[in-house]
């Protein structure tokens, strides 16, 4: 397919702009460019056209399932932009004075308050623009938690290894040193090996509940009493929250401060279609220390505080991605609690449908009941055909379904990770099944046809060696 | 190759004296990572004691550390693998990734014959 600029004719065109109604000026020569602007010059049917080749290009959650584990690519309710485009939240302007947004500062507060009682912590602060980045925000809490207190000596941030790869990296990135402790059976917090790693250098510990075997750690209050006694701090990673919204609190199991994404929880886009947003939750122990502005409620009128003496300072500009958090008020708002709760208990029933579906076929690592998401190793079938999770990724796509989360966590060889989300109906998995098994008996039957997939898409095999060294990623206009 | 040594991290070591050895990566761990498209080394000069992290290698799946079989000083890395992480793909053996010297410590350190019996137990 071509790029716009390779389409683009000189002298045809789709802007028709009406008569000059003011007087013409000459423009000061340094005021002007000095090289035409390199716009596309198309008629608008051939943009229209463009797009849409495009769009037909693009697999997402509109067009079928999209099971990628830790992602949570649930369905985006299209009312969530309905509300977000109405004018009191789209049309205004984050200078504005408060006293002229205080429908949108009373959404921020709102949303604040419900993620509280969802959560069981105290405050939020909706600057973070994703998960990591608020990952990065908790872990400078942590930090002034502990530099406010005068206990300088502790720079270790302790990560299980089936935690998600963010977590040690925001912990780099936020200036501690990571501590990495293997995990027990089952994929749960090896307790031991935590009571060996825990001291006076810790500052606190990252945990993400469940994990991402999708298994729920049943010693958690153990878990972060060891951490807590030791004097560090429990974070928890809310990327897994769907499956236990309503039915379980982070602040509940010992955790200090946390991070959710709204692009996957509450149902805002994702991926490409973003941007995300991360807000962080704390208890009240390290509310001096988040960032400003906050909204505060005065009376009967909201207002932004800019000021906090404690305060690690702005994270972002003006107060994060505010349409996405309007999107996630709406969702919320929308199911309610009882509905929030169904929601995390059909995400659960979902996930465990399609394992049992799956786990006669594949090799589930992780047997027993599941959360929301399962891993299932293909580490026997690559054994036995050669065919590598990779390649049955591949041939995925030549059914038409989007390839689950590959090669993660690391501690299985060969990982497929499904998270199919609530939002898929029954006959909607039962053709996943019925997929994978066909496509694992191609791969046992015709290995060689599998590893040369897919053979129906527009783009077959890139070169990911290249793709990764020396990506052409901009286009040289021809001179 | 009858000279090398091996870890239970995938890392070989060919010591060329008592106290200097070279390190890279083994076959196993290069068909497991599959094509490698990055390479991060130490620099000459740094300190590393035996199971701490000398650098790490990106393949198109994952990132993965590479282990100091050796606590030793480094003495010299092989930058052409910086430019061509691929060598380590196709010459596992020839393309070391550090050379220690004044080693002062190592690992516990597997024959061929026990390494190829350790690799037998992952699979």
């Amino acid at each position: 397919m071509k790029l716009i600029f390779e389409k683009s004719k000189d002298g045809r065109g789709s802007v028709l702009l009406p008569p000059c109604d003011v007087p013409e000026t000459e423009l000061k020569s340094c005021y002007k460019r000095e090289k035409e602007l390199r716009l596309e010059a198309l008629p608008e049917t051939d943009i229209s056209r463009h797009y849409t080749e495009l769009a037909d290009r693009v697999y997402g959650v509109n067009n079928g399932f999209y099971p990628l584990g830790s992602c949570t690519m649930k369905y985006n309710p299209k009312i969530n932009d309905e509300i977000a485009g109405l004018p009191g939240f789209a049309d205004i302007h984050p200078l504005q004075p408060d006293q002229t947004v205080q429908g949108a500062l009373e959404g921020l507060y709102k949303a604040e308050e419900y993620l509280d009682e969802i959560t069981g912590m105290d405050h939020f602060t909706f600057q973070p623009a994703a998960g990591a980045h608020g990952e990065f925000t908790g872990l400078k809490l942590i930090k002034a938690y502990h530099e406010k207190r005068g206990d300088s000596k502790r720079n270790k941030i302790i990560v299980p290894d089936s935690a998600h790869g963010t977590n040690p990296a925001s912990a780099a990135m936020a200036g501690f040193e990571v501590i990495n402790i293997p995990s027990a059976e089952k994929g749960l917090v090896d307790i031991e090996a935590l009571k060996g790693a825990v001291g006076e250098d810790t500052a606190g510990f990252m945990l993400t509940n469940p994990n991402t075997l999708g298994l729920f750690d049943e010693n958690i209050l153990a878990i972060t009493k060891i951490v807590h006694e030791a004097g560090g701090l429990n974070y928890y990673d809310g990327a897994n929250l769907n499956a236990i919204m309503g039915i379980a609190r982070p602040g509940d199991m010992g955790f200090d401060v946390m991070h959710l994404n709204l692009h996957k929880t509450f149902s805002t886009p994702h991926g490409g279609g973003g941007p995300g947003s991360g807000p962080v939750g704390c208890k009240e122990v390290l509310a001096p220390f988040l960032p400003i502005p906050r909204v505060v409620k005065e009376g009967n009128c909201y207002a932004l505080l800019e000021e906090g003496a404690d305060s690690i300072g702005r994270v972002r500009g003006f107060y994060g991605n505010f349409l996405v958090i309007v999107r996630a008020l709406t969702y919320i708002l929308t199911l309610g609690g009882d509905g929030l709760k169904s929601t995390s208990e059909n995400a659960v029933l979902n996930a465990n449908y399609l394992m049992e579906g799956l786990k006669d076929t594949y090799t589930v690592p992780f047997a027993g009941h599941c959360m929301h998401e399962f891993v299932i190793s293909l580490e026997e079938l690559k054994k036995e055909t050669g065919v590598s999770a990779l390649d049955m990724a591949k041939a995925l796509l030549d059914y038409g379904v989007h390839p689950p989360t590959m090669y993660f966590p690391l501690i299985v060889h060969e990982a497929f990770m499904l998270e199919p989300t609530e939002t898929e109906s029954r006959e909607n998995l039962d053709r996943v099944i019925a997929i994978y098994k066909e496509l694992y008996e191609a791969a046992k039957n015709n290995p060689e046809e599998v590893k040369n997939s897919p053979k129906k898409t527009v783009i077959g095999r890139p070169d990911e060696v290249m793709a990764a060294r020396n990506p052409v990623i901009r286009y040289e206009f021809p001179v | 190759m009858s000279n090398l040594l091996f870890t239970k991290t995938h890392e070989w070591v060919e010591f060329l004296d008592e106290t200097t050895a070279k390190i890279g990566l083994t076959d196993y761990a290069q068909k497991e990572l599959g094509d490698l498209v990055f390479v991060n080394l130490p620099e000459a000069g740094d300190e590393i004691g035996a199971g701490e992290s000398i650098g790490d290698v990106e393949s198109v799946k994952a990132v993965s550390e590479v282990y100091s079989p050796v606590t030793g000083t480094v003495s010299k890395v092989n930058e052409e693998l910086l430019d061509h992480p691929d060598l380590i793909n196709s010459e596992p053996y020839e393309s070391w990734f550090v050379i220690f010297e004044d080693i002062t410590d190592k690992e516990e350190l597997l024959e061929k014959a026990e390494y190829e019996r350790f690799l037998k137990g992952e699979e």
